[in-house]
């Protein structure tokens, strides 16, 4: 009974498909299904603050400059540029074929008119402070200057100029990132909020916006106006949210999505043996980190500190908690930075049970043991990993007699904790690079960085970074002088780095042109699809 | 009649507004807000972002305001989806939830009758038996297990359905999300449907009827079904508005664009509107269905009269 029902309603439902309940796409157009974890939150560049947007957003526009399929700088809506000898002024020349979708041309009156707009206070800009190294950028955002005043002048149509505070080696870097492309004038102040539509938005990339269903998918289609476009070879890019990670795998092996950028880290062994070489996993720029409350007893001991990060066994964490989906991190810094060699912690060559030995001589040496056990808290925000890491760390500390107690909370009440510098010994927290340098990390320990939750404050670390600044003409003088202040930070434990992140992305062999890399960044105009 | 329902009506408008005044405080007194991430915000910027929703205005301010807004049907920004309106995204969502819910109740309220009557008259009998298992097992397995299970079997072992996904409202893509979301009511309207039927098939106007001559086929259909079909009303009120709400567990496995993720997502990204805008939603909702079964009660129960 129950079948023959099974059988009539699967048999209706293939009638109401083939009477065309569903668009099929027309043959002969190359479709990318491609698997997105999360939903971007906007699609307007300077409300953007995920990297589930920067995909979006990077196949949308094109800033004066862009990233390769290795996540290397290349030319975008600039053709080339100059810098001046002291560093600080930089001229673009944008490409004379650059035009929106609406066929109107990319001038440098637009990077101008964008620029502005992400650092104008009304904007509300999330990352209004990527363009900070502009001068009088964040005088603006701040409220403290004018418009008018910033660093970014339209000499010609096709010449922009922009000015820093001081020379900035990582500015084009930071120019990849989607806060910084620029938006389209004349549809903004004709279409107010409604802009950003499908169907309405203008764009300066290799695809336009067609279709955005929230929680479902967004469509892309090639833009044909775009400069570029002989060499963009998919047709349709589909970015297809699919929250839950293990569905998404059944979805891929059913082939409805060709690529997904994550894995559900508990299957990880079952997905390498079954997927193989389709599943990709590598160094990201990413450090997962402790904050530890520096300014609070009894934390303010240097020694103390240090006790407690060689004391947790980063490799368990990587391979049993994490599934080497993580690897080791004794730096803030990751590796993967030409030109730069992270900064470790001192302990970093010892074996583990020699570490946890040095750890407890440390305590005892404190007066901590049997009698007077050490008391912490660790605080987390809640997710099966976070929890599996704290309680592996409280196991860890236990044999050495310290008496770890965990408080999760959702991530919004955990970050404005630490952000209100709640109290608290041991808090977990993350940081992903904006943009390919090390500044991006080590900015977090600065005493005046909203984002320093272990309230560090080190005179020789403020001197180091500030030196590393003035350097910045120098490209390699200056990442010799970051690589100063990272090991300062480390050696006095300003926080625990624990582990580096990983890209972990899956991808089918149809796909050709999806090149693994530290920024996990694969814009869809140099992927082609079987 | 007419002047019943009109009554009801009226009296939810002071309901309405004190679920949503509750609601409005009671949001604003969990810690953090809307613009609390991993990457903290400088207190500039931050106050940039609240300037532009009119967080910075005193909460009784932003209370009225928001009153105000309401009472014309705007529900408001998105804090964590600027691009749209909340109004926006429940337009979207919810006729979504709603297809999938309806669907899943109309399947539950059939089948469950169905098998409930089938083990009421079957009493003690393996057809019973059967009926208890498969309702014992429907309540109890829960759906985020059901779910994954439809996704291997009928997507990927027998390929008969896709995975996930809308699929732009295909037939294909809402059987296994309407399945996942009946199984569990199924059961509970077996079981439900099996107890009353049970006793209304004691009660003396059914052995009036046996005795009267008539046929087991009128007996069951026409006297007891009526009788027994009561806590099966009360019953499909709150669960409509539950089901037609949509779920977190389906929309999320079966990565369905409906609203039942934004009564989670909304209130773990202290997105307050969108919180206050499910609220809204689910207590028009609930109100209504509760109207509509007692409604239905007047119509199925001779003894129930409003005047």
């Amino acid at each position: 009974m129950l079948k023959t029902l099974l059988k009539a309603t699967v048999f209706a439902a293939t009638l109401a498909v083939s009477v065309g309940a569903f668009h099929a796409p027309a043959f002969a157009d190359t479709v990318y299904n491609r698997g997105s974890a999360a939903e971007p939150e906007s699609l307007d560049p300077h409300k953007t603050s995920t990297i589930y947007e920067a995909d979006i957003l990077r196949d949308l526009f094109q800033g004066l400059v862009m990233q390769d399929a290795k996540a290397n700088v290349v030319p975008g809506a600039a053709e080339s540029w100059t810098v001046s000898d002291d560093g600080t002024v930089y001229t673009f020349k944008l490409r004379k074929d650059g035009v929106w979708s609406d066929g109107s041309p990319v001038t440098a009156e637009d990077f101008v008119y964008s620029f502005r707009r992400l650092e104008d206070p009304a904007t509300g800009a999330e990352y209004a402070s990527m363009l900070y190294p502009i001068k009088g950028a964040e005088d603006v955002n701040t409220k403290k200057g004018k418009l008018e005043d910033m660093g970014v002048k339209a000499i010609d149509d096709h010449t922009l100029e922009i000015t820093l505070n001081a020379p900035t080696p990582y500015f084009l870097e930071m120019l990849t990132h989607q806060a910084n492309y620029p938006v389209n004038k004349a549809s903004i102040e004709k279409l107010g909020a409604d802009w950003i539509k499908p169907g309405k938005l203008v764009s300066n990339g290799a695809y336009t916006l067609a279709e955005w269903v929230p929680n479902d998918h967004i469509k892309l289609v090639k833009n044909p106006k775009f400069w570029d476009a002989d060499t963009v070879k998919l047709d349709t890019v589909n970015y297809i949210t699919t929250e839950d990670r293990s569905s998404a795998m059944k979805r891929f092996e059913a082939g409805e999505l060709d690529s997904y950028n994550d894995l559900p880290t508990e299957q990880l062994a079952d997905l390498k043996a079954k997927f193989g070489d389709k599943i990709h996993i590598g160094p990201y720029l990413g450090t997962f980190y402790f904050a530890i409350k520096t300014d609070k007893a009894p934390w303010d001991n240097v020694e103390l500190r240090n006790a407690i990060s060689m004391a947790i066994d980063r490799d368990f964490l990587a391979e049993k908690v994490w599934q080497n989906s993580m690897l080791p991190a004794y730096s803030m810094v990751p590796p993967g930075i030409e030109g730069y060699t992270p900064s470790m912690a001192k302990f970093a060559d010892m074996a583990q049970i020699d570490r946890e030995d040095e750890a407890t001589k440390i305590l005892s040496k404190l007066g901590y043991g049997p009698d007077k056990p050490l008391k912490m808290q660790i605080r987390y925000n809640t997710s099966e990993n976070n929890k599996n890491t704290a309680v592996a760390i409280q196991e860890q500390l236990k044999p050495l007699g310290v008496d770890v107690s965990l408080i999760n909370t959702d991530t919004k009440t955990h970050y404005a904790f630490l952000e209100q510098k709640g109290d608290y010994d041991l808090a977990r927290a993350g940081w992903i690079a904006d943009y390919k340098y090390p500044e991006t990390f080590l900015g977090i320990s600065r005493a005046a960085s909203g984002n320093n939750y272990s309230r560090y404050n080190s005179p020789k670390f403020e001197e180091a970074m500030n030196k590393a600044a003035a350097d910045g003409g120098q490209p390699e003088k200056r990442m010799k002088d970051l690589a100063d202040a990272e090991q300062i930070m480390i050696d006095d434990v300003g926080n625990i780095p624990l582990l580096y992140y990983s890209y972990k992305d899956i991808v089918s062999p149809k796909l050709h042109g999806f090149v693994d890399n530290v920024m996990d960044v694969h814009p869809s105009r140099f992927i082609s699809k079987d | 009649m007419l002047l019943y329902v009109l009554r009801r009506l009226l009296t939810a408008i002071p309901t309405l507004f004190v679920i949503v005044t509750l609601a409005f405080f009671l949001i604003r007194v969990a810690p953090g807000g809307p613009f609390n991430q991993e990457r903290g915000l400088s207190p500039e910027i931050k106050a940039n972002l609240e300037a532009e929703y009119g967080l910075n205005d005193p909460l009784w301010l932003q209370y009225g305001h928001y009153l105000k807004n309401l009472s014309h049907g705007d529900f408001g920004p998105s804090y964590n989806l600027p691009d749209f309106t909340v109004g926006e995204l429940f337009a979207r969502g919810l006729p979504i939830s709603i297809q999938l819910g309806a669907s899943a109740l109309v399947l539950a309220l059939l089948l469950g009758c169905l098998l409930g009557t089938v083990a009421a008259l079957n009493q003690n009998r393996w057809g019973d038996y059967a009926v208890i298992a498969l309702a014992t097992a429907g309540s109890t397995i829960p759906t985020f297990v059901i779910a994954p299970i439809i996704q291997l079997v009928f997507g990927l072992s027998w390929k008969l359905l896709p995975v996930g996904g809308w699929g732009g409202g295909a037939m294909l893509n809402k059987i296994g999300p309407v399945l996942t979301l009946a199984l569990p009511q199924i059961a509970i309207v077996a079981r439900l449907m099996r107890g009353s039927m049970i006793e209304a098939l004691r009660s003396h106007h059914i052995r009036t009827a046996r005795a009267l001559g008539l046929s087991d086929w009128s007996v069951v259909v026409r006297h007891a079904l009526r009788g027994a079909i009561l806590p099966i009303v009360s019953f499909t009120g709150p669960a409509a508005a539950a089901l037609l709400t949509g779920s977190i567990i389906v929309e999320t496995i079966f990565a369905i664009p409906g609203v039942g993720r934004y009564f989670v997502d909304a209130a773990l990204n202290r997105d307050y509107t969108l919180v206050m805008g499910t609220v809204v939603v689910i207590a028009i909702f609930t109100i209504v269905f509760n109207l509509i079964v007692d409604i239905m009660y007047a119509v199925v129960d001779p003894r129930v009269r409003y005047d």
